[in-house]
């Protein structure tokens, strides 16, 4: 049919999904801070995954001829007060943060502890937002100042009241990083839900009758993912330092397990002893992580916005 | 003009400039081969789609390009001196001193934390180095020179505080106050309601005869160009397509594209038939699919040959200061043009309806919005409740398969009275019958055989398809959401609806993003009618379209309703659409409906005061067409406390027909006064009065 828009030759082929993912890897390695973020984020993912292959020790193992040693070729980042090796006890200790949730003694779920915790916060912390955003009057009202008020504690205290309230453990770990993070997910999502339902696509679902819980979690959510990722992958970057606090306050993993706070809660006081090497690297393990996570959500995010 | 271009040099003067940006895809060529000159007290028109590089052009005189966008050849003078090859610091000297822009959106070009006073006098100051004083009584008398009523006080305040057309006759007067060569505006007025928009095409009228300055005015509104341009290059794809005098491109235009452009803009004041739209076929192709070496207009183009996909035609100059890019510009007759077959449906004389009982019927309907007071009380709720009347006493009634116009400027309450039909927003008051059914119910308390009968098109293409999902998918949410076919046919019945809105089977996986306006917008069509719904809202379906997308959007339209018989309500703020589009047109004001009647009685004598205004202010792409100049002063009265008596007494030009100055007008809700059966119009004027009156457009 002529006096239509179609009729102009197609020049370029419909791109298939897996080009389209190729096409957004390829803006991601763009950007050179992403990059060098992916990177260090994958190093820690590679040596917690493999970590029994990378070390002859177990992580709980004591040498008590090798006690506070300096890094050697048997003990690459040398041992801690225990005589154990610090490389076995940082790369276990990844696992626990990255790569597995132990639940009980027996049982553990894939992801790590810090992941579980945003995940939760995000299941959370979007459906607050969304309600909050997307109803708006009294509910919006009530879910706003009960988070608001959560806000007002400081975090490390908050972590504390819910750790001495429920007990040191994992699951309980991941349960304190969702409840922490829950307010600042709700607000985010809350203004992008303000923004997203003036469109006129919400429009037309509203017009066609939907229910609002559709229209909350198919029509709004899909379109403010974007922001969310980004936002997602600097609040894994916090939940190592929660874990890291608790670990040092003596609140996360109970010992021996590998935790990197307690492994600096425990090395501390061999610094001025002349042995730094086991508060010295847990708390580098904990800083490169934290930077590679904030080093890619950042490119991440210029990348993402640059080319709308 | 031609006098006066010979008598000395052009102010600006480009000739083949090219401009390109750099992307992540390699460098673009956004612009290429424009030369065109403006001389002093000349207003040079470029006009064009979206896309086609005016801004680019606009920019590229100043060099204003951005980090990714560069000059590549040609050459631009401004009086006499190459600007190409500037430092920016020359360049931001010359933008400040005797260059001038003016841009569409007013509150961007103004500090919204600086009083209007301080920003005049600082463009002196630092500029000019003129003592403050002297810049504050300057800053005055500008703002008189652009009729800003009450200058000294405007002074005082912040942009916020005055109108949108108040706003941009601020800017106006910013750039001139240099007293510059040349001024540069782009779509100045465009997001101006059509009466500011009239009051300011006047002001830089008369700017270009006080200032003896150069005007360089983009747009893309032909009705615009006819108005206010001396002469007018129009832009395709990049490349200026032909050169000329208003008079000359508008009654004689040589090239297929401008004839084309000609054909698909709605023209006001002629009868239904006549106004018949003939869309441009295919798209504007993007920069990097542009064809090289050839015409770039060849694949639309009714008269291409194998000549233009291999040869580049020039600008050549067929009559003196009347250039045109094509091979055949002499061969043409445009009057012998007939459209290909299907370019436009069968319009079958909408017959039935008459005397049919209505299918929506509304009567005395209120919608209001709560807005508390500003008091210590309502901090608690015990304030005082302030009502914006959006919608106030609205009667009307629609016959099945017509379509009903709304028209009004922007605040005028057509949305919301959409919205109240529709069912976003409840009623307080009055009555709203659908179907026999009460429709004065929010829409989750209606029934889903309702729902499924009432369905809407929406205005903005980028919004009205969500983002994250495929043309498929959101076609077939309404046909699963009301069961319109079993399951497993929804994937035939969606290739059926696309089939109907001209789009093929492969759009059902595309995601919106590939999709071009016009596109978007007919996928929106096809979801409204996917529940064969028997009323359809269109809330500005085309206002955001390009001319050559909106005819073929807006025919697309009118072929479904009479395909499906569905009956439609059509709000649009641009009286020569809803002219084309409508059956019956209701005219609103301030929550009002002032007029109602058939089409053709709204566009001719008897008129309610506002339509005429209205009709007048108008731009009509037609140089020798006769308006009357009606312009109405003032701003749109709150809807938070709107004028006694009749709402439109505080703007009404026509009050002096009245004994004593209209003083009624101000005391008494004006009568409904039938002209005939269909046809009533709201004011104390008598309606011999009112039929006296000239046409308010006459066409030769």
């Amino acid at each position: 049919m002529a006096g239509t828009e179609q009729t102009m030759p197609k020049t370029s082929a419909q791109p298939s999904g897996l080009a389209r993912l190729w096409e957004g890897i390829s803006i991601l390695f763009e950007s050179k801070i992403a990059v060098v973020g992916l990177l260090i984020i994958l190093f820690w993912i590679f040596v917690a995954i493999f970590a029994p292959l990378l070390t002859p020790y177990t992580p709980t193992e004591q040498d008590y001829t090798a006690q506070n040693e300096a890094p050697s070729a048997r003990h690459p980042l040398g041992t801690d007060s225990l005589g154990r090796d610090i490389w076995t006890r940082l790369i276990y200790g990844a696992r626990v943060v990255l790569v597995v949730l132990p639940v009980t003694e027996t049982f553990w779920l894939p992801l790590g502890t810090a992941l579980w915790g945003v995940l939760l916060g995000l299941l959370v912390g979007s459906t607050l937002g969304l309600m909050g955003g997307y109803l708006g009057g009294w509910v919006d009202e009530v879910v706003m100042r009960l988070l608001d008020a959560m806000m007002a504690f400081p975090v490390v205290l908050l972590y504390m009241i819910i750790i001495a309230a429920v007990g040191a453990s994992a699951t309980n770990v991941v349960l304190a990083i969702a409840i922490v993070g829950t307010p600042g997910i709700a607000r985010l999502v809350r203004s992008l839900t303000l923004d997203i339902r003036t469109r006129d696509y919400v429009r037309a679902a509203e017009v066609r009758g939907e229910s609002p819980w559709y229209i909350m979690f198919v029509e709004i959510l899909p379109n403010a993912r974007g922001p969310i990722i980004v936002d997602a992958m600097l609040r894994v970057g916090y939940a190592i330092f929660a874990m890291g606090t608790l670990g040092f306050l003596g609140l996360g993993l109970p010992p021996p397990s590998p935790d990197w706070g307690s492994m600096v809660a425990k090395g501390r006081q061999y610094i001025l002893s002349g042995s730094p090497w086991a508060a010295l690297w847990p708390s580098v393990a904990i800083g490169s992580l934290v930077v590679g996570l904030n080093l890619f959500a950042d490119g991440l995010s210029e990348e993402s916005t640059r080319y709308q | 003009m031609t006098m006066k271009r010979h008598g000395h040099a052009p102010i600006l003067k480009l000739r083949n400039a090219a401009i390109s940006y750099e992307t992540r895809y390699g460098d673009i060529e956004a612009v290429r081969n424009v030369s065109f000159q403006v001389d002093r007290a000349e207003t040079f028109g470029v006009v064009g789609e979206s896309g086609c590089g005016k801004s680019t052009v606009a920019f590229g005189i100043v060099d204003f390009l951005g980090p990714n966008g560069k000059i590549v050849g040609g050459s631009i003078k401004f009086q006499g001196r190459e600007l190409i090859g500037r430092s920016q610091e020359e360049l931001r000297k010359l933008r400040g001193d005797q260059i001038s822009m003016v841009y569409q959106d007013p509150m961007q070009a103004l500090n919204p934390s600086v009083t209007i006073g301080d920003q005049l006098t600082e463009v002196l100051t630092v500029h000019r180095g003129i003592a403050k004083k002297e810049a504050r009584g300057k800053s005055i008398r500008m703002l008189e020179r652009v009729y800003m009523p009450d200058p000294a006080n405007v002074m005082e305040r912040y942009p916020h505080q005055i109108s949108g057309g108040q706003q941009q006759r601020v800017v106006i007067a910013m750039a001139l106050l240099n007293n510059p060569a040349l001024l540069i505006m782009d779509e100045p007025t465009t997001a101006l309601d059509v009466t500011v928009e009239a009051v300011v095409l006047d002001l830089i009228e008369d700017l270009k005869h006080d200032f003896d300055t150069a005007i360089v005015y983009i747009t893309h509104d032909l009705g615009v160009v006819a108005r206010v341009c001396n002469r007018v290059g129009v832009m395709y794809a990049g490349e200026m397509v032909e050169v000329g005098s208003v008079e000359a491109i508008y009654d004689a235009p040589q090239h297929p594209y401008t004839q084309g452009l000609m054909r698909c803009v709605p023209k006001l004041g002629s009868t239904k038939e006549s106004s018949i739209l003939y869309p441009i076929r295919g798209r504007v192709p993007a920069p990097k699919d542009r064809p090289e070496g050839a015409c770039i207009f060849a694949p639309r183009c009714d008269y291409s040959t194998d000549r233009c996909h291999n040869e580049k035609p020039q600008l050549r100059e067929l009559s003196p200061g009347h250039s045109a890019r094509c091979f055949y510009s002499e061969t043409i007759d445009p009057s012998t043009w007939r459209p290909p077959d299907g370019l436009v449906p069968e319009f079958a004389s909408r017959a039935g309806g008459n005397g049919q009982e209505p299918i929506i019927r509304l009567k005395d309907l209120k919608t209001y919005y709560e807005q508390e007071s500003r008091s210590v009380l309502s901090l608690v709720g015990l304030g005082e409740k302030l009502y914006v009347k959006a919608v106030d006493d609205v009667s009307l009634q629609v016959p099945p398969g017509k379509t009903l116009g709304v028209v009004g400027e922007s605040g005028c309450g057509k949305s919301t009275l959409a919205k109240t039909i529709i069912g976003l927003e409840t009623p307080r008051a009055g009555e709203a019958q659908f179907l026999g059914f009460d429709i004065t119910v929010p829409v989750s308390e209606r029934d889903v055989k309702l729902i499924e009968e009432l369905q809407m098109v929406f205005q903005n293409p980028d919004s009205t398809m969500n983002p994250s999902y495929n043309v498929g998918h959101q076609i077939g949410r309404p046909l699963r959401r009301f069961n319109v076919v079993p399951s497993d046919q929804v994937r035939d019945e969606v290739v059926r609806l696309l089939r109907a809105v001209r789009l093929d089977a492969s759009y059902c996986d595309r995601l919106p993003r590939q999709l071009s306006g016009g596109e978007k917008q007919r996928v929106g069509i096809a979801r409204a009618f996917a529940s064969r719904p028997d009323l359809v809202l269109c809330d500005e379906p085309v206002s955001a379209l390009d001319v050559s997308v909106q005819a073929a959007v807006l025919n697309l339209l009118m072929e479904i309703q009479q395909e499906y018989g569905t009956t439609m309500m059509f709000i649009a703020h641009d009286l020569s659409v809803v002219r084309f589009f409508s059956d019956y047109v209701a005219v609103m004001y301030l929550g009002h409906i002032v007029e109602i009647g058939p089409a053709e009685d709204i566009y001719a004598p008897p008129y309610q005061p506002y339509t005429e205004a209205l009709l007048s202010a108008v731009p009509i792409p037609d140089p020798t067409a006769e308006q009357k100049h009606i312009r109405l002063h003032g701003t749109v009265p709150s809807a938070l406390n709107p004028p006694s008596g009749c709402v439109f007494h505080t703007r009404c030009p026509r009050r002096d027909l009245l004994p004593d100055g209209g003083k009624i007008c101000e005391q008494d809700v004006p009568p409904w006064q039938h002209n005939s059966d269909e046809h009533r119009i709201m004011c104390h004027i008598p309606l011999e009065e009112l039929r006296k009156m000239d046409p308010v457009v006459t066409s030769r």
